[in-house]
């Protein structure tokens, strides 16, 4: 099937949820099982925390989330307008983080990389970051 | 969540609904609270968790160090597949451990 949305809310924590549910209602068209549906609504979660705690360190942002279903692939895109990541080889180490006096186990990348078939990170400093977290579901994988 | 002090120095800490940031943020607050050296260990009841981030590991994580302080135990009961699957990859069960039930966790304390 194809579809895709494409929506934005404030980065604020409370949205962190809202950003879960709707990924996991889109997904839920192509009938992943639960597995499926739990790894990537972890990665979105993952994804959207890092650009609210993260990307605007002085009030909150925008944050965009959008999706795209080709075939049995799901592609999730994660936007903001923030500061940029100056180094993403190191932001995607594990347990790396760049707020260790806030409690950062530092594996957001690591759990979007391991649930998801692969992910993209582009970054500008000053511009913002984008990630797009890229699933295909069922048996036949693959993105067609 | 509720916070319960029980036998053996114990907390009991029962966390209910998803643990992400958000949630993570103000649970955190409420167990440092309860924390003293007559409450050094802790029981996280994971029955009732349906999801958990890497915030929430980095709660627990912040949460050991300070009762590691006063020689306090940790340790989890029965986490849902979503919320194993976090614990393990995070490392976090080398040094905490796993449990069926309360009853199980507190004869280990």
């Amino acid at each position: 099937m194809e579809n895709r949305f494409d929506m934005e809310f404030i980065g604020i924590s409370e949205n962190e949820s809202l950003a879960r549910a709707i990924t996991s209602a889109f997904a839920a068209m192509l009938d992943p099982t639960v597995e499926e549906l739990s790894e990537l609504k972890t990665a979105v979660s993952e994804a959207v925390t890092n650009a609210i705690v993260h990307a605007y360190p002085y009030e909150p942002g925008t944050v965009g989330l959008s999706g795209k279903i080709n075939g049995n692939t799901v592609y999730i895109t994660v936007t903001d307008s923030g500061i940029g990541i100056s180094d993403i080889d190191k932001a995607r180490e594990p347990l790396y983080t760049g707020k260790p006096e806030e409690e950062r186990s530092g594996l957001g990348f690591s759990i979007m990389e391991s649930f998801c078939d692969r992910i993209e990170v582009m970054s500008a400093l000053g511009e913002g970051t984008m990630v797009t977290l890229v699933k295909s579901f069922g048996s036949l994988k693959g993105e067609s | 969540m509720s916070i319960s002090k029980t036998e053996k120095n114990t907390l009991l800490v029962e966390i209910t609904g998803e643990l992400d940031h958000h949630t993570a943020t103000k649970i955190r607050t409420k167990i440092d609270n309860a924390i003293s050296k007559d409450y050094k260990n802790i029981i996280f009841d994971f029955s009732a968790l349906t999801f958990m981030d890497s915030s929430g590991i980095g709660m627990i994580m912040g949460r050991y160090k300070k009762i590691l302080k006063y020689d306090g135990k940790m340790t989890i009961v029965s986490p849902k597949p979503q919320v194993k699957r976090i614990l393990e990859i995070s490392g976090l069960m080398n040094i905490v451990t796993l449990e069926t039930s309360i009853n199980k966790a507190l004869k280990r304390m």
